[in-house]
């Protein structure tokens, strides 16, 4: 009996199906969804295989008739073409099935939707902010409130052009990754800085674009301890692919500590503003900060890349009036790749400003301190 | 490229062409091409120029797939990389996709309602010649300082704001090809509506005629929409407005909620017409009538008035409440009804039939084949969990590959090798067809299927470069990317093959075919339908 063949067939595609399923995240063969670690996210998993099942079977019966008929109702065995050309009931039939279907997996969907959408009652609240091309978190509410960091790729250059042999986490690996502590319903301020991103992690089935001067918000609560891997999913220029994000999960003592040793730590770097720099200082310190911010446009040489990103080497503003230059690199300019950089702090300001008045081929000898940095500020 | 065929088609003209009102055959050289207010002419020029878009838009799909065939940055920069990503789309879409369906409308909707030519012939003509100056200026900015547009096809702001004079030109080209489709649309409509041959009324039309009826009123109704949101996004980009600029007090959300206003349609409008060419296909190779005519012509309806109020689901992440979500995704789901409808239909036709599989039955079977697949995970895609789990991934990518190419491109092969004969008087080598659909067939498989996985793993899409879990099935879809992307050359082979010679074609090559066009000579002569023929 042929069912039986296909009930045979059907139950062993299963097999190799789901075998393939629920591997580790960076196994090559990966055929489904990250293994899931939130409550929306395995609702959304459970979700996508139903579907995926119901569209299989589906398939099989449609194309199972249409493959019965290419093969049986051919001229060349002889066949005799039929001449009937719609049936009222049939067609009625078809149309009402589909819509019941529908309805059944419409229903679980729309559950979760509500439930993703129900951002109440956070334990912790932080801000992510889209840059060009970087993440800053901002922890605004909740245990570790105040701690503030931009999160950016630690792949080295070398690697993706191939000159040094590519790590595990080639691409998906971060300076500083989101800490938040298992279990508790964490609160993401999405918005941007510049152009659109899309924040997204995958095991927690959190995407949300990232708009410039709008909030979104979208929550997760970890089930996992662990350190989870995505990427900026939204177009946002030329190192679009160059933006992940990354996401350590942690037991709630572990967080505790991570939250003392942030404040410390900042408390330890926070350089005295009204202190004076010397040239020198304002100078090594400007070209780290050239090269976490300014780097990727503007390049190393500081020659830019003709006609898309403007060369600071020898340009007007670099070598025209200081107040003029720190009102570019401030506020940026309207209508190009040049983003306001008002996040950076007084100390990172002066001293990139100074730095890109001082390098290459722009010798203007003056710099800026610090303290003068806030009278810029609007 | 026209000019390629020109020679060609001038010759054919004379060589094959006596017997039939020779008197009022064409000027010849250039000018014949250039005045030409034929609509086998026209029809002609806008598949000339639609492959050309086709092969350069497959070069740049070549080189995103050289560059993504292993990880890391190897032949071109990331910014060169989005340049080719947004251009493939553009091209695509606007040059090859759509001026395909409207070269197969120019050819075939006055044969087959027994007009002798469009309602509006001169305007045809404008309509067509509107196309070259665009595509200079698309292709042209990636001479523009700054290179071409770089904001991936639905060019987003404030990303497309910041671009350089490319976007401007792409701005301009737009604005160009929308006010052809516009022109191109009302022709048609009004071919359709006024020069019916008597006793034609609307239900007896063949369904090609009826899909491009639609489509172009969704035309009509959704170009101006983009020349609305481009226009806006030349003033954000030069006049100081702040359309799409918070700071400004506008909204880049509103962006994208215009642009898919008309983007939803549109994949629509690249789609219905296939449906046509494929519903005249399969009963005239199954030698059986098209089961559930009515139901096909309300289906294409409902389709196309559905497609005006689903635009939405392109932006579930952007955040909106969640009644919008729903609305947007049971409006979505809905869609797959009328679209069942559909398949079942034409696989009813086939059920009981008397099947032969020339090329053009090949194709169509193909299309439902692997259409009926994009529309599965369409499906799924609507689950807004899911989408929002997959939007901006490589699924979102093959599935919409499998509409527009094994969806849309498959229509139009089929619907090529279907009334070549009946354009050029020749037979194609029908050998050569075959094996150009098996390698389409199997090398758009190779290419596409896996980018399912690649997607639902967490491969981001419009990205130059990805994490090493991704390496293999990158691979395998490079590869089955230039096996496809080769296999086309079959195609131009078989086509300039069939326009120079071959076995004579008889009036009625397909023995099941019922349409009007099949009651003409082939080849057919410079002008059809005189006199109107009378449907029973």
């Amino acid at each position: 009996m042929s069912s039986k063949v296909t009930a045979t067939l059907l139950g062993l595609l299963a097999l190799t199906f789901y075998s393939a399923m629920g591997m580790a995240a960076a196994d090559p063969y990966q055929l489904n969804f990250q293994e899931p670690q939130s409550i929306i996210a395995k609702e959304t998993y459970d979700q996508h295989i139903t579907a995926m099942w119901i569209c299989v079977a589906i398939f099989v019966v449609v194309f199972g008739a249409m493959l019965y008929s290419l093969i049986y109702h051919r001229k060349s065995v002889g066949y005799k073409a039929a001449n009937f050309h719609h049936s009222t009931t049939v067609e009625i039939i078809w149309t009402i099935i589909p819509f019941f279907i529908l309805i059944g997996v419409a229903y679980p969907a729309t559950k979760t939707i509500i439930a993703m959408k129900d951002t109440s009652n956070p334990d912790i609240t932080v801000k992510v902010t889209g840059y060009q091309w970087q993440w800053g978190y901002d922890y605004l509410v909740g245990e570790g409130s105040g701690i503030s960091f931009m999160s950016k790729t630690i792949t080295p250059l070398a690697q993706i052009y191939n000159k040094e042999p590519k790590g595990e986490h080639y691409l998906l690996e971060v300076d500083k990754p989101l800490v938040v502590p298992i279990g508790k319903k964490v609160r993401v301020l999405i918005t941007a800085n510049d152009v659109l991103h899309g924040w997204w992690v995958p095991a927690f089935a959190v995407k949300q674009d990232a708009i410039p001067g709008f909030i979104r918000d979208a929550w997760f609560t970890a089930d996992k301890v662990g350190t989870y891997r995505g990427s900026c999913v939204e177009l946002c220029g030329k190192d679009h692919a160059f933006m992940p994000i990354v996401v350590e999960v942690m037991e709630p003592e572990k967080y505790a500590q991570w939250v003392a040793e942030q404040k410390a730590g900042s408390a330890e770097t926070t350089v005295d503003v009204s202190k004076v720099f010397t040239m020198d200082e304002l100078k090594v310190q400007g070209e780290k900060v050239y090269a976490s911010n300014c780097v990727a446009c503007h390049q190393a040489n500081g020659k830019g890349i003709p006609g898309v990103f403007a060369a600071l080497d020898g340009s007007k503003i670099a070598n025209g009036p200081i107040e003029e230059h720190i009102g570019m690199v401030l506020n940026g300019k309207t209508n190009t790749a040049m983003a306001a950089y008002k996040h950076l702090s007084d100390v990172d300001l002066a001293s990139v400003v100074t730095y890109k008045r001082n390098a290459w081929g722009n010798t203007q000898g003056d710099l800026i301190q610090p303290s003068e940095i806030n009278r810029f500020r609007k | 490229m026209a000019a390629v065929h020109d020679d060609h088609g001038h010759a054919h003209g004379h060589d094959h062409g006596h017997d039939e009102h020779e008197h009022h055959g064409p000027p010849s050289g250039f000018m014949r091409w250039a005045t030409t207010t034929n609509h086998k002419d026209i029809g002609t020029m806008y598949l000339w120029f639609s492959f050309t878009m086709f092969l350069t838009g497959g070069v740049m799909a070549l080189m995103i797939r050289a560059e993504l065939f292993q990880p890391g940055m190897q032949l071109v920069e990331p910014e060169f990389f989005n340049q080719l990503t947004s251009m493939h789309g553009l091209i695509m879409v606007f040059g090859a996709i759509m001026p395909a369906f409207v070269g197969f409308a120019n050819w075939q909707v006055p044969l087959m309602i027994g007009a002798p030519d469009m309602a509006f012939a001169r305007m045809n003509n404008w309509s067509f010649w509107l196309l070259p100056p665009a595509a200079l200026l698309l292709m042209g900015s990636f001479l523009a300082p700054g290179g071409a547009p770089a904001g991936g096809w639905t060019f987003y702001p404030p990303l497309s704001v910041q671009m350089g004079m490319g976007m401007d030109m792409m701005i301009f080209a737009v604005h160009i090809l929308g006010a052809s489709s516009i022109m191109g649309s009302i022709n048609i409509i009004t071919t359709i509506i006024n020069m019916r041959a008597p006793g034609m009324s609307l239900m007896k039309m063949p369904l090609f005629v009826w899909t491009w009826l639609i489509t172009a009123y969704l035309l009509v109704l959704v170009m101006p929409v983009l020349a609305g949101t481009v226009t806006m996004l030349l003033t954000d980009r030069h006049f100081g407005t702040s359309f799409f600029n918070a700071a400004g007090g506008g909204d880049p959300v509103m962006f994208q909620h215009i642009f898919w206003f008309f983007g939803h349609p549109e994949v629509y409008i690249m789609i219905l017409p296939a449906f046509g060419i494929v519903s005249e296909i399969i009963p005239t190779f199954a030698r059986k009538p098209l089961f559930g005519y009515s139901s096909m012509v309300y289906a294409t309806a409902s389709i196309a008035i559905l497609s005006c109020i689903v635009w939405a689901h392109h932006m579930f992440t952007v955040g909106m409440p969640a009644t919008a979500q729903l609305f947007f995704m049971y409006a979505t789901m809905l869609i797959a009804i009328p679209t069942g409808v559909k398949v079942f239909n034409w696989t009813a036709t086939m059920w009981r039939g008397s099947m032969t599989f020339e090329t053009p039955m090949l194709f169509s079977i193909g299309f439902i084949f692997l259409f009926t697949i994009g529309g599965f995970s369409g499906v799924i895609c609507a689950l807004v969990p899911v989408d929002i789990q997959v939007q901006e991934t490589y699924y979102v990518i093959a599935h919409f590959h499998y509409v527009l190419v094994s969806g849309a491109l498959f229509g139009i092969f089929g619907g090529t090798y279907y009334w070549l004969p009946k354009w050029t008087g020749h037979m194609y080598d029908e050998s050569l067809g075959k094996l150009h659909f098996w390698m389409s067939f199997l090398f758009f498989n190779v290419t596409f299927f896996v980018q399912h996985f690649l997607g639902l793993a967490g491969m981001p899409r419009r990205v130059p470069d990805y994490a090493l879990q991704f390496a293999d099935f990158n691979m395998i879809s490079s590869i089955g990317a230039f096996g496809f992307g080769f296999s086309q050359l079959i195609f131009l082979y078989v086509i300039v093959k069939c326009i120079r010679g071959g076995e004579k074609a008889p009036s009625k090559p397909w023995e099941g075919s019922t349409t009007l066009e099949w009651e003409l000579p082939s080849p057919l002569p410079y002008h059809t339908w005189a006199t109107p023929p009378v449907v029973k």
